[in-house]
């Protein structure tokens, strides 16, 4: 049972290692958003996983913390990426308008 | 082995099934909206079945119903937050790649019809 | 099993630190700082150090996103690149560098029990938290009572670095710098027009305050703690900012009453100290709060995990106030 939740963790950890590839290769910032996102998820999962791994159930409480600030990261990220959107096509229509 | 064990173990190897062809799907996509539609399925695939899995080895304890309870958050804000990244994606003015539009930028080329 | 996956943690986290320093755009740069937070709170866990990890998870991966975000929001969003050449602090680093690589030789090895931490320190906490505190948690006793002192001095940190941040803050920007124009408050309010997300968010609020007060008050059974639990329901609270846009956060958090609650939390912790010299003993001797030395202790590591997280989760939510709500650019 070890060796099988052993390699949970590892699909999981090539998981991440993959998203990460993709966050570092991404030609958009939205490409890099979705890579953040998937990496958060994969470590509640991964929390999980070690958690029974070691046998210490005490450790769910960090991956249920972490499942409710995953979400809090990317609605930030999102927030401040709408914001500089806006903030363009506002800039775009005062250049159109003085133009 | 018993039987619970069995399916649990069946569960786990699914579910890192799931996750490893999500992360492989984010890689070899070729555009934004693909590569989100690869990585839900980590979100939501993955996460049931290797929870599910995990909840059959802890058995009959509280760990049981902290995990359910992870499982409901994740099942919750995943989704939700792959809708927030691709509408906000949408309304900045990335377009989904069709496949009218010739090769794809960053993925195996496809012949022309 | 810890080798496996430490490694790939260990390699993980220097790939992020690299992508960090490499990126040019500050708004990348922050969200890899996001995932090197991640994978160190991984690392502490895969180390079995779980209240740090539950901190480290919480403030770094959560808490700092956001600040970040925000204060990105108003600064240019690209570096400024200098035009010197570094190699001064290359060479200082490198020798640094060599120093600390030589010394790494001389530490025990990771977990040697003939190590002199594992045979003076860390035995006579676990042989003396059961007789004299009695809770299971190991960490809160040693955080709470044991160095209560050192605890004091970061509780006053952190109070510090708010008000820090409140006098840097309150100066008003230049007039010229608002962005006029109808249309541009409804546009950059944030996330609110994504009725979705508003009904989502809005339902984990609660429960996420209610997490937080689980975490803060069975810190001396699982881990958790003062710290972690302030984390969390400041978390809470830049989500319904985020959400409903900092302005109603600002009203529901005044900026007044959040000062005056994290210093009523120092006080607090102060507070318990002098009632324990009042009442015969030291500063911070629990042991007299009660006719029971044990439940001395445990009360007093209530009151003052309580006064922790309440300076904590107070100067959290007036630094985030303070930052969302200057106007943007």
């Amino acid at each position: 049972m070890n060796s099988l939740l052993l390699g949970a963790g590892l699909a999981i950890l090539v998981t991440m290692a993959l998203a990460m590839i993709r966050g570092l290769k991404g030609p958009e910032i939205y490409d890099r958003v979705l890579a953040a996102n998937v990496v958060g998820t994969k470590t509640v999962l991964l929390l999980a996983v070690v958690s029974l791994l070691y046998g210490r159930p005490d450790f769910l409480d960090l991956a249920l913390a972490y499942a409710l600030i995953n979400f809090i990261g990317i609605l930030a990220i999102l927030q401040f990426v709408q914001n500089r959107e806006a903030r363009r096509q506002i800039e775009r229509a005062n250049q159109k308008g003085t133009r | 082995m018993s039987l619970l064990e069995w399916v649990a173990a069946l569960f786990l190897v699914c579910g890192g099934f799931f996750v490893l062809v999500g992360g492989v799907g984010m890689l070899r996509m070729p555009d934004l909206y693909t590569r989100m539609h690869a990585a839900s399925v980590t979100e939501t695939m993955g996460t049931l079945l290797i929870m599910t899995g995990l909840i059959l080895i802890a058995g009959w304890t509280l760990a049981s119903v902290k995990l359910f309870a992870i499982l409901l958050f994740l099942l919750f804000t995943g989704p939700v937050a792959s809708y927030a990244v691709a509408n906000t994606a949408l309304i900045a003015g990335i377009k989904p790649q069709l496949a009218e539009d010739g090769p794809q930028i960053g993925g195996p080329e496809v012949p022309r019809p | 099993m810890i080798t496996v996956l430490g490694l790939f943690t260990l390699t993980f986290l220097v790939i992020a630190a690299l992508a960090t320093v490499q990126s040019r755009n500050l708004f990348v740069a922050s969200m890899w700082f996001c995932i090197f937070s991640l994978m160190m709170a991984a690392n502490f866990l895969i180390l079995d150090a779980a209240d740090v990890a539950l901190t480290e998870a919480a403030v770094g991966a959560g808490v700092s996103t956001v600040l970040f975000m925000g204060a990105l929001s108003l600064t240019a969003e690209h570096e400024h690149v200098r035009e010197r050449s570094g190699w001064l602090p290359a060479l200082v680093l490198g020798l640094l560098f060599a120093v600390l690589f030589a010394a790494s030789f001389e530490q025990p090895r990771l977990g040697d029990p003939l190590a002199p931490v594992h045979q003076h320190v860390a035995p006579f906490y676990l042989s003396e938290t059961p007789r004299l505190i009695d809770i299971p948690n190991v960490v809160t006793a040693i955080l709470a009572s044991f160095r209560g002192y050192d605890t004091l001095g970061e509780v006053l940190v952190v109070f510090t670095a708010g008000i820090g941040v409140l006098s840097v803050l309150s100066f008003s920007p230049k007039k010229n710098q608002q962005l006029s124009g109808e249309g541009v408050a409804e546009r950059v309010r944030g996330v609110q027009h994504h009725a979705i997300l508003r009904v989502a968010g809005k339902l984990i609020i609660p429960l996420l305050m209610l997490f937080a007060l689980v975490v803060q008050f069975h810190g001396e059974y699982s881990p958790g703690g003062g710290f972690s639990a302030g984390a969390l329901f400041a978390a809470a609270v830049m989500l319904y900012g985020i959400l409903e846009g900092a302005d109603r956060s600002a009203k529901a958090m005044p900026q007044d009453w959040m000062l005056r609650l994290a210093a009523l939390g120092a006080m607090l912790y102060i507070g318990v100290g002098i009632v324990c010299m009042m009442l015969g003993g030291n500063f911070l001797d629990y042991s007299v709060l009660s006719s029971k030395p044990v439940a001395g202790q445990q009360l007093g590591i209530l009151l003052v995990e309580f006064g922790v997280g309440l300076t904590v989760s107070t100067v959290l939510i007036m630094i985030f106030n303070a930052i969302a709500n200057r106007s943007t650019y």
